[in-house]
C-alpha cells in the first residue's frame, strides 16, 4: 500500500479556560488515502471542526503529529520549508459562505485572489478568464463574475467558495459542514457537484458533517467522533449495515425518515452515553471500533 | 367549530429598489385549536413573511395588499400597532431559528423568562414569579436550577428550550416556530420536535411549524402545506402529503432528500432556481422547473383542485383533461 496522503497520529488538542481544561480532541488517529472521500461525523462539540483546524494549521495541537504528503505540518521547520506547497495543496471550505467570502469583493476577485497571492501566472491569459473557467466548473455562469456575495443565494455563494478552493488545484480539500446551512433542495445540488468534481479532478476529500444521511451518499469511508474520540471507523456501506459502537447506532437511528407514521412511532435513541473509553480495535478488515481492552 | 386562525387570500408585497416584490400571493389556510400545521418550502418562498405578516412584525417596506386575517372569528387585518401589542404574546408567540440571537447574551435565562411573564402579569409577587419561571423551565424539560445560567453556558438544544419557555410564558393559543431545529444537531432535532408536540398536547397550543426539510416535519405535523413562490401549492394531512403527493414540486422536494438516495446513484435535484417574485411569471410559477409541465401551465395559474376533504393541490395535472402521470414518489416502502 502506498503512503497515505494525510496521516493523523495520536492527535490531541486541549482548550484552556482558566482552571477548566477541555480535551476537545483526544488521541485521534486516522489515515486518508489519495483520491478518497473521508467523512468525519459527530454532533456539535465532538471535536470534528478542531480536527479540521489542526489539519489546516489553524490550531497547534498539544500532542501528536499530522503528516501531509510526508511533511510533518506540526513541525515548524518542516512547515516553513514547504510553506508554498502546504498553502496551495490544502484548501478549506467553511460552513457559512456568507462570512467566509469578502462582502466588498466581486466574485471574480474572490475566485482569482489565491492565484494573485501566490503569483501564479494564469494559464488562460488573465485572472478574470481564470475565474470564469473555475466558475463554469462549479456550474455558475459568466453573469456572476461582477456580482457581490450579497447578491447571490446561499447555494451560489457556496459554489463560489468551492471555485475559490479549487482554483489552487488542491490535493486535499477539507470541507467543514459545507452544506449544513443550505436548503434541502440546494444541498442535493452541492452534493452532486462535490461528487462530480471529485470524479473529475480526483482530489482527496475530508468531509465533515453532523448528518449521517449526507455522508452515506458521498463518502467512501466514515469516522464517527464522540466527545473528542473516534469511536468507529469503517467503509460507509459496512458502517450502515453493521454499526458496532452504541453511539454510532444512536446516530444512525436519529436520521429522520420522511414517513409520518414510521417517524412518529420511532422511539428516541439515548444520547447520554458515558464518555468513550478504550482503544480502537479491528473488528473486521478495515472496520475499527473503540473497545475497552 | 370556528377556526382559531383563518387566513383568507392574503397577499403581501415589499418595496425594493428593483421593483415590487410579491412575497405572498393569495394564501388561504385555517388552523384549528391544538393543531400543528407545517409550512414547507425553499428559502425565499415567503414562508417566514407569511408568519410575520400574521403577527404584523414586517418591516415598513412591506404591506398587506389583500386578504383578511381572522383570529377566533375577529378580523385583525386592520389592527393598529397598539392593538397588536396586546395580542402578541397572549394570542400568539414566535420561536426563531437561531436561539443565540433571540436571547440577550448577558442576562440569565431565569430573568429573561421572568421578564416575559411580567409583561403579561405585571403585579405578580416575586415568590410567585420565581415559581412560575421554575414551572416553565420544567415544562420545556430544563432543570429549574438552569434559571441562574447565561445563554453562553447552555448548549444549542438547551437554548432553544429556554427560548420556547419565553414564548410560552404568556400561554399563547398560537405558536409560530420558524425553522426551530435548523440550527440544531440531528440528535437534538427530534428531541425539540417531540417537546413541541408534547407541549401542544398538554396546553392545546396550536403550532405553525416552518421548515425547509420535509423529513423533519414528518415527526411533528398534523397537516402539511407546501409553499412555492409565495403560493400554497399543496395542503393536506401529513399522511396525504407524504403517501399520496400530487404536486410535482412536492415530488421534487421528497425526491431530493438524501435519505431517499440509493448508493451509487446521483441525488435527484429540482432543476433551475425559484423565479424572482418581482413580476412573477403569468402561469404556474413552477412550470419552467417542472418536467411534467403542460402547455397551459405557462398560460394560466392552476386553481386549487380538491382531492379529498382535507387534501388540495394547485396543479393542472389534476384537471380531468390532463394526461395521467404516475407519481415518481409515494408511499415510503423501500
Amino acid at each position: 500500500m502506498t503512503a497515505p496522503l494525510l496521516d493523523v497520529c495520536h492527535l490531541t488538542h486541549v482548550f484552556r479556560h482558566g482552571r477548566l481544561i477541555l480535551r476537545a480532541v483526544d488521541d485521534v488517529s486516522f489515515q486518508i488515502q489519495e483520491g478518497e472521500i473521508f467523512g468525519l461525523v459527530g454532533e456539535s462539540g465532538s471535536g470534528k471542526s478542531t480536527v479540521a483546524r489542526c489539519v489546516m494549521n489553524i490550531y497547534r495541537p498539544a500532542k501528536g503529529s499530522i503528516l501531509f504528503q510526508g511533511i510533518d505540518i506540526c513541525d515548524p521547520r518542516q512547515r516553513r520549508a514547504n510553506q508554498k506547497l502546504l498553502q496551495t495543496k490544502r484548501q478549506l471550505i467553511f460552513q457559512d459562505s456568507a462570512s467566509s467570502l469578502d462582502q466588498r469583493m466581486t466574485v471574480a476577485e474572490i475566485v482569482a485572489e489565491p492565484m494573485a497571492i501566490h503569483r501564479i501566472v494564469p494559464p488562460r491569459g488573465s485572472l478574470r478568464e481564470e475565474a470564469k473557467f473555475q466558475l463554469y466548473y462549479v456550474g455558475l455562469g459568466e453573469d456572476c463574475l461582477d456580482k457581490y456575495p450579497t447578491e447571490l443565494s446561499g447555494g451560489q455563494r457556496q459554489r463560489v467558495a468551492i471555485a475559490r478552493a479549487l482554483s489552487m488545484e488542491p490535493a486535499l480539500l477539507v470541507a467543514d459542514e459545507p452544506i449544513a446551512s443550505l436548503d434541502v433542495s440546494i444541498q442535493a445540488q452541492i452534493l452532486n457537484l462535490f461528487r462530480h468534481l471529485q470524479e473529475e479532478h480526483g482530489f482527496t476529500f475530508l468531509f465533515i458533517a453532523h448528518d449521517l444521511a449526507v455522508v452515506r451518499y458521498l463518502c467512501s469511508r466514515v469516522a464517527v467522533m464522540f466527545r473528542g474520540k473516534i469511536v468507529e471507523i469503517a467503509p460507509t456501506g459496512e458502517l450502515f449495515r453493521d454499526p458496532l459502537h452504541p453511539y454510532t447506532r444512536a446516530l444512525l437511528s436519529a436520521i429522520p425518515i420522511p414517513d409520518p407514521q414510521a417517524e412518529r412511532s420511532r422511539p428516541l435513541p439515548p444520547f447520554d452515553l458515558p464518555a468513550p473509553q478504550g482503544v480502537l480495535t479491528e473488528a473486521a478488515p478495515g472496520h475499527y471500533v473503540l473497545r475497552s481492552p | 367549530m370556528s377556526a382559531l386562525l383563518d387566513v383568507q387570500d392574503l397577499s403581501v408585497t415589499f418595496h425594493s429598489p428593483h421593483g415590487l416584490v410579491e412575497a405572498v400571493r393569495g394564501v388561504s389556510f385555517s388552523l384549528q385549536a391544538g393543531e400543528v400545521l407545517a409550512i414547507v418550502g425553499e428559502s425565499g418562498c415567503g414562508k417566514s413573511v407569511l408568519c410575520k405578516s400574521i403577527m404584523k412584525l414586517l418591516p415598513e417596506s412591506a404591506q398587506i395588499v389583500g386578504g383578511r386575517i381572522l383570529l377566533k372569528g375577529t378580523d385583525i387585518t386592520g389592527y393598529t400597532e397598539r392593538e397588536m401589542r396586546r395580542l402578541r404574546g397572549r394570542a400568539f408567540s414566535m420561536l426563531f431559528q437561531d436561539p443565540m440571537t433571540a436571547l440577550a447574551p448577558t442576562m440569565t435565562i431565569g430573568r429573561q423568562i421572568g421578564e416575559a411573564v411580567l409583561v403579561h402579569r405585571p403585579r405578580l409577587p416575586r415568590a410567585a414569579l420565581r415559581r412560575r419561571v421554575a414551572e416553565l423551565l420544567d415544562l420545556v424539560g430544563l432543570d429549574p436550577a438552569a434559571a441562574r445560567l447565561c445563554p453562553y453556558a447552555l448548549s444549542g438544544g438547551m437554548r432553544q428550550r429556554s427560548v420556547l419557555a419565553v414564548a410560552l410564558a404568556s400561554e399563547p393559543s398560537l405558536l409560530f416556530a420558524d425553522e426551530p431545529t435548523t440550527a440544531l444537531d440531528v440528535t437534538i432535532q427530534a428531541q425539540v420536535l417531540d417537546l413541541l408536540r408534547a407541549i401542544q398536547q398538554k396546553l392545546g397550543t396550536a403550532t405553525v411549524l416552518v421548515s425547509h426539510d420535509l423529513a423533519v416535519v414528518a415527526r411533528a405535523a398534523d397537516r402539511v402545506a407546501v409553499m412555492y413562490a409565495g403560493k400554497l401549492v399543496e395542503t393536506g394531512t401529513a399522511e396525504e402529503v407524504f403517501y399520496d403527493p400530487r404536486h410535482p414540486y412536492t415530488w421534487g422536494l421528497l425526491r431530493a432528500l438524501p435519505a431517499r438516495a440509493r448508493e451509487g446513484e446521483p441525488l435527484y435535484t429540482i432543476p433551475g432556481m425559484p423565479p424572482s417574485l418581482i413580476d412573477p411569471p403569468k402561469g404556474d410559477a413552477f412550470a419552467c422547473r417542472n418536467e411534467y409541465a403542460l402547455a397551459i401551465d405557462y398560460e394560466e395559474m392552476p386553481p386549487m383542485f380538491q382531492i379529498t376533504d382535507t387534501h388540495f393541490a394547485a396543479t393542472w395535472l389534476l384537471d380531468p383533461r390532463a394526461p395521467k402521470i404516475e407519481p415518481p414518489v409515494g408511499r415510503w416502502s423501500k
